[in-house]
């Protein structure tokens, strides 16, 4: 009987601390693993940390994008509608990256004010808004109608440009 | 083509199939209870004939996919008429309705396969099993009914032509990957049903656990082929060559197999020791349960990814009440019912059995880091508290080093004895092979790559302080007086099955190592007549061309491939597509697969001078992650085609009596 108790005390103290390093690894790994997301208007602001992890999102300003004729450097400007953040990256931009598409970058902001982005996400959404990004701007004050207005409209815009040239949405 | 009555006729038997699974639901269980066999009997022929109505249902829906019929809703928004039929047969599933009816079809499939494979089950065990599928059943019936019917008419308006599937999912991944993922998600009900048809009859025995377990092991070889082909899909799909992004789904898919391969071996423990038997229960409820809560992470639009179709929010409410009353059912009726855990078999630290207990609870940490990771995001945005997101580092901090672990004991597992192993055997079979793990795996990077790296090193002991010790086992138990033939020969298939699981995720950590710390990624910017040198071998383009397919524009470009000096070279073909009915561009790779490495090229973007931005990457010993995978599942099949499943199992096997359950209730003792 005292082996069976002692064996199950040894069953629970083992439970007990396995659990213990467990959930503290897991913490401590969650703590700095966690990229916040910041939208441009966000970020202009001041609210987003320097030099740390971030995720930003926003809209590809139309026209803004620039890649560099030698390498596979690229610049280009994330808008809210209200403020603007550049974004520089190196290396292929996904399938789905346009102009006037919704994109979100993950990277670390420089003290200059630009992001340098580790990894580029877009996503074809037709509000030409993420939701985030719609969230953020309400929460700093602005109206949707302020800003949906304006995106609808460079979302046409573009759509119609994209049909123009023949290679665009023919639904 | 506009059909008259296809639709309809699909819609009629699935409201069918749904009043045979409130049928089921209700008398099979009700039979037991009261101990009324008229009203068991329900319970085969409600399960075969849902089995059916919904084959019709699902026939229906894949008719008017083959036929074009565009006056069905799902039909004009996820196919096209330039499609080609496979990707219209398998667009039935490429989408939220058809895949939750197909969810749906394989969980009556399953039932139907208890109700017929299960003749020697005592009569109120098997209505109850069956009871409890019904309910099941039952909720995804409704559910699809209710919220997402795939028969819906878009009359009188109907569409020209389809909006076309989704063009990421036009590939062979569709075709097998859901419905493999769906056999074992859905599998785990059956395990689930089993256990939770013990609890209600308070019989939890070495029967039991002899019924209970190879329809785990089937489901979860199904699971482990799910994933893999998942992982291998998007591998070459997303055309950046990941192979697991710890995204959301993934992880959904992750989590019950983590679960259900705990279950596995813990089931072990229950049938030859009669021991965790109220531990057994629990995984196995959490173990469908979080099938079911990956099926709401997928399917109810709260994630953002190619896997979720729906975005309408009662459908994910549904699911989600669903979930909470499976959950909170099963769990009320485990703590009433549920064995006080009278510790009747003792065992040793230096047993199997304690071995296999810290198998469990390192595989429960690792699902519960896994849940953690993908929970945390979705409750703080739920509770309005902000935008997060977990990345890969976290899951890989904790992963990796619980999967070594894992493995540390893992070695371990098969030299050892049930009840007692003395130590000094267990290191007397095991110093050799720990030796030679140690020596071969400090020196492999060394021979690999001429360089020391501490990873791969320890991955490479890892997986071989799994493996050899097995295979001294092995060496050790095909001794026979007949010759080394005869004697593996008469080794068990379940002992086989063993070796295959075990080899399997050996071969998928030699996989993982050394694609992490090898595989070359370089980003090049190449017109025609350029070249880039990667990993010995030199890409030179050739030509660069466009073509059109059935339903896609495609720019290819010819690469050239050669390898250091030699004179023989190969061309791959890399495209970047734009399918025409959605304007959707992607990337189609080109992939020289081998065993021991593969060739990876894709076409990134159109710079617009002639050049494109080009991937190329070199992938050692990336397909062994599939390979293992695929070892594992056939391990999991082995051990079911063993000899004592097959044996019919009489009601009350004597010889077992006494390990019979401490389950409450005995008033339930059978006839």
């Amino acid at each position: 009987m005292r082996a069976k108790r002692k064996q199950k005390l040894f069953v629970i103290l083992g439970l007990v601390s396995l659990a213990a390093i467990a959930v503290g690894l897991t913490l401590y790994a969650l703590r700095s693993n966690i990229n916040l997301f910041f939208s441009p208007v966000q970020i202009a602001a001041g609210d987003a940390p320097v030099e740390r992890q971030i995720r930003a999102g926003g809209m590809v300003k139309p026209a803004s994008v620039d890649r560099d004729k030698e390498s596979l450097e690229v610049t280009f400007i994330v808008t809210d509608y209200v403020d603007d953040l550049e974004v520089r990256y190196s290396g292929i931009l996904p399938d789905l990256f346009r102009e006037g598409q919704g994109v979100v970058v993950v990277g670390q902001l420089q003290q200059a004010g630009w992001l340098r982005a580790d990894q580029v996400l877009a996503r074809h959404d037709e509000n030409y808004m993420p939701p985030e990004v719609a969230q953020a701007l309400e929460e700093a004050g602005y109206a949707p109608e302020d800003y949906q207005a304006k995106a609808a409209e460079v979302g046409k815009m573009m759509d119609a440009r994209a049909q123009d040239s023949g290679d665009g949405p023919t639904n | 083509m506009q059909t008259l009555m296809i639709p309809e006729i699909g819609h009629l038997a699935l409201i069918i199939a749904l009043l045979m699974a409130l049928v089921q639901g209700i008398m099979p269980l009700a039979g037991a209870a009261t101990r009324r066999p008229l009203w068991m009997a329900y319970a085969r022929p409600m399960a075969t004939g849902q089995f059916l109505f919904l084959a019709i249902a699902y026939a229906c829906l894949t008719a008017s996919y083959l036929l074009d019929d565009f006056s069905v809703a799902n039909v004009a928004n996820n196919s096209n008429s330039l499609l080609p039929w496979y990707y219209k047969a398998s667009a039935v599933w490429g989408n939220h309705e058809g895949s939750v009816l197909l969810w749906s079809l394989i969980l009556a499939g399953w039932g139907f396969a208890v109700s017929q494979f299960s003749r020697e089950l005592p009569r109120d065990m098997l209505a109850r099993v069956m009871g409890v599928m019904g309910l099941v059943s039952l909720g995804f019936l409704a559910f699809v009914l209710i919220t997402s019917n795939p028969f819906e008419r878009l009359l009188p308006n109907v569409p020209q032509d389809g909006a076309d599937l989704n063009p990421l999912l036009q590939d062979f991944g569709l075709i097998v990957h859901p419905p493999m993922l769906y056999m074992g998600y859905v599998g785990f009900s059956v395990v689930f049903a089993f256990a939770i048809a013990a609890l209600l009859g308070g019989r939890l025995d070495a029967a039991w656990t002899r019924w209970a377990r190879p329809w785990t092991n089937i489901a979860w070889a199904f699971l482990t082929v799910g994933i893999a082909l998942g992982s291998w899909w998007a591998y070459y799909e997303l055309g950046w060559g990941g192979w697991w992004f710890w995204d959301p789904v993934e992880n959904a898919s992750l989590l019950p197999w983590l679960a259900g391969t705990a279950l596995i071996h813990s089931l072990a423990v229950t049938e030859k020791r009669g021991a965790f038997k109220s531990w057994t229960v629990l995984l196995a409820i959490s173990t469908f349960s979080l099938s079911l809560m990956g099926t709401f992470l997928v399917r109810s639009g709260v994630l953002t990814s190619v896997h979720a179709f729906a975005n309408d929010p009662s459908r994910g409410f549904f699911i989600l009440v669903l979930l909470g009353i499976t959950v909170g059912l099963s769990l009320l009726l485990f703590a009433l019912r549920a064995p006080r855990v009278s510790h009747q078999v003792g065992f040793s630290w230096l047993s199997r059995d304690a071995l296999l207990l810290i198998n469990n609870i390192l595989l429960v940490i690792m699902t519960v880091t896994v849940l953690l990771g993908t929970v945390y995001p979705l409750l703080l945005d739920a509770l309005n508290l902000g935008k997060i997101s977990v990345g890969p580092p976290y899951f890989n901090a904790l992963f990796v080093p619980l999967t070594v672990v894992l493995c540390l004991f893992m070695g371990l597992g098969p030299l050892s004895r049930w009840k007692h192993t003395p130590a000094r055997d267990l290191f007397k079979r095991s110093w050799t092979a720990g030796l030679a793990a140690l020596v071969i795996g400090a020196v492999a990077p060394l021979l690999y790559r001429g360089e020391w790296n501490l990873k791969v090193s320890l991955g490479v002991v890892i997986a071989l302080w799994v493996v050899l010790p097995m295979a001294r086992d092995l060496w050790v138990k095909s001794r026979h007086a007949d010759g080394r033939m005869a004697g593996l020969r008469r080794l068990s298939l379940s002992y086989w099955g063993m070796i295959l699981g075990h080899l399997g995720i050996a071969v998928t950590i030699i996989g993982v190592t050394v694609v992490s710390n090898y595989a070359i990624e370089r980003n090049v910017r190449m017109g025609v007549g350029d070249s880039a040198a990667v990993a010995g071998y030199t890409f030179t383009m050739t030509e660069l061309a466009s073509r059109r397919g059935p339903n896609y524009l495609a720019d290819t470009a010819e690469i050239e491939v050669r390898r250091g000096d030699s004179q023989r070279s190969f061309t791959m073909t890399p495209e970047k597509r734009l399918y025409l009915a959605r304007g959707m561009p992607m990337t189609q790779v080109a992939l020289r697969p081998g065993l021991f490495r593969d060739l990876y090229v894709a076409m990134g973007e159109d710079l617009e001078d002639g050049s494109w931005a080009m991937r190329i990457q070199h992938k050692p010993f990336v397909r062994w992650l599939w390979l293992g995978a695929l070892l594992m599942a056939a391990g999991g099949v082995l051990a079911v085609a063993d000899r004592r499943y097959r044996r019919t199992v009489t009601a009350r096997d004597p010889t077992r009596d006494s390990e019979r359950a401490a389950i409450a209730a005995p008033r339930e003792a059978l006839p």
